[in-house]
């Protein structure tokens, strides 16, 4: 699996202990989650909500133009609420392991990449389907933007 | 029985209101329940796997349902060996008076204590307003995590016929009351043809024929209270004809919203024969050939 190298750092961490602490670390991670920007302060109508998660997530992605970067860096913009912490750390995820790699480089990875990160025991399967589902959606925004 | 009911007047206008607790009830007993003495626990169930850890009401444990209460490989719940140990690792023995609270209007707190029931624990009760109101009158919160003595708690049977309802029960019930708790898109069939987007997990969209479509969040106050006890009455007795002393099983998708609806029926306005069937539409939707209605008219099985 050919992961960009934040996520494949934050797959190995997740994946040296145990479930119980996998809990923690996304715990953890939620608290990372940056702030949105001025430009997105209005969430529920300039970004994409993931109905998918049981708490209200909502997403932003922003590519950079051709001529500015010509490996077309993706960035991201994630809202979910202080009361859904889970959500907040599997977008923390997103945000750690993806944040400023290239177009490509997130299209390439796996869609069960989160399978590596062995949290369907301490978190279950259901909820888990968020995760799949924000990626999902992120790529699909790559790839109207990349074109 | 260890502990006293509230008797907030609000509480008292319910069928059981030995079934809730307000916040005030419960800040005046904590200090107690901390000793462990006064056969006390208070139970956090959430949907959000982690909220507990961001903070919680001092003392209270955890009780996390997807991945604690039901079993890890069949779709059921623990058996009552397994049950038996989640109580005595958090300090409950048969007599503890347990309440719950949780995220959500309490959607999920209703669930731990609907499962509790199924165990026949005796005193569970709610917190009426949940996480939200606690946090909202600015009460104490920690994160700082109870070690409670590991207690005895006798391993019962689960009860499977009396509050609990299985596909089979439900098509034997057609024709008799059903509640869908679900989203009006949900009931109607329409949500699973959203284009783009993935199945929500059923083959098949609509209701079960003949069920009466009241969300189950219509049962809930702005600061995540129950509504009084006569604005229930108004919304399941004179808007949708529904009588205390019918058969009534409550559905939605997994058998978590329907069991609120379970409680705020059977606890708040006295239904002596309330089933919840946790199976829910992923079953329903899934299964082959079972009769299905889509659309907002409640439909019916004949035929």
């Amino acid at each position: 699996m050919s992961l960009p190298p934040q996520l494949a750092e934050l797959v190995e961490e997740f994946s040296e202990v145990g479930p119980r602490d996998r809990l923690q670390l996304l715990l953890e991670l939620s608290r990372e989650l940056p702030a949105l920007p001025e430009r997105y302060a209005d969430a529920a109508h300039s970004m994409e909500q993931v109905p998918e998660c049981q708490s209200p997530l909502f997403l932003a992605v922003e590519v950079e133009p051709v001529e500015v970067d010509p490996d077309r860096a993706v960035h991201l913009f994630f809202s979910a609420p202080p009361e859904a912490p889970t959500t907040r750390g599997f977008a923390s995820i997103m945000h750690t392991g993806l944040d400023g790699e290239s177009a490509a480089d997130v299209l390439a990875v796996p869609d069960d990449f989160y399978t590596a990160l062995g949290l369907a025991q301490a978190v279950s399967p259901l909820r888990l389907r968020g995760m799949v589902a924000m990626l999902a959606r992120i790529k699909k925004q790559v790839r109207a933007a990349a074109g | 029985m260890a502990l006293g009911n509230d008797t907030d007047p609000k509480l008292a206008e319910y069928t059981h209101p030995d079934r809730l607790v307000t916040t005030e009830w419960l800040a005046a007993h904590l200090g107690a329940a901390n000793q462990g003495s006064d056969g006390l626990v208070v139970v956090e169930s959430d949907e959000d796997v982690l909220l507990y850890d961001t903070g919680h009401i001092p003392g209270a444990v955890k009780v996390d349902w997807h991945t604690e209460l039901n079993d890890p490989v069949t779709r059921d719940y623990v058996d009552g060996t397994r049950f038996a140990e989640i109580c005595g690792e958090r300090g409950i023995t048969r007599d503890t008076t347990v309440v719950f609270y949780g995220d959500r209007n309490n959607w999920w707190a209703t669930y731990a204590l609907w499962v509790f029931s199924l165990f026949g624990h005796p005193d569970v009760r709610i917190l009426d307003g949940g996480r939200a109101k606690w946090q909202a009158e600015g009460r104490e919160m920690t994160t700082e995590q109870p070690k409670p003595e590991v207690v005895e708690y006798p391993v019962v049977e689960r009860d499977d016929a009396t509050i609990r309802a299985f596909k089979d029960d439900v098509l034997a019930h057609l024709g008799q009351p059903l509640v869908d708790v679900r989203s009006p898109g949900e009931y109607s069939g329409e949500l699973l043809h959203m284009p783009d987007y993935p199945q929500e997990g059923a083959v098949r969209g609509g209701h079960i024929p003949g069920a009466a479509s009241v969300p189950w969040a219509r049962a809930a106050a702005e600061d995540a209270t129950f509504k009084p006890r006569a604005d229930l009455e108004a919304i399941y007795q004179q808007e949708q004809g529904l009588a205390p002393d019918q058969d009534v099983i409550a559905y939605c998708r997994i058998g978590e919203r329907s069991s609120h609806t379970w409680f705020v029926l059977t606890h708040l306005l006295g239904f002596e024969h309330v089933r919840n069937y946790d199976g829910s539409w992923t079953e329903w939707g899934n299964a082959v050939r079972v009769p299905i209605a889509t659309g907002t008219e409640r439909g019916s099985a004949a035929g």
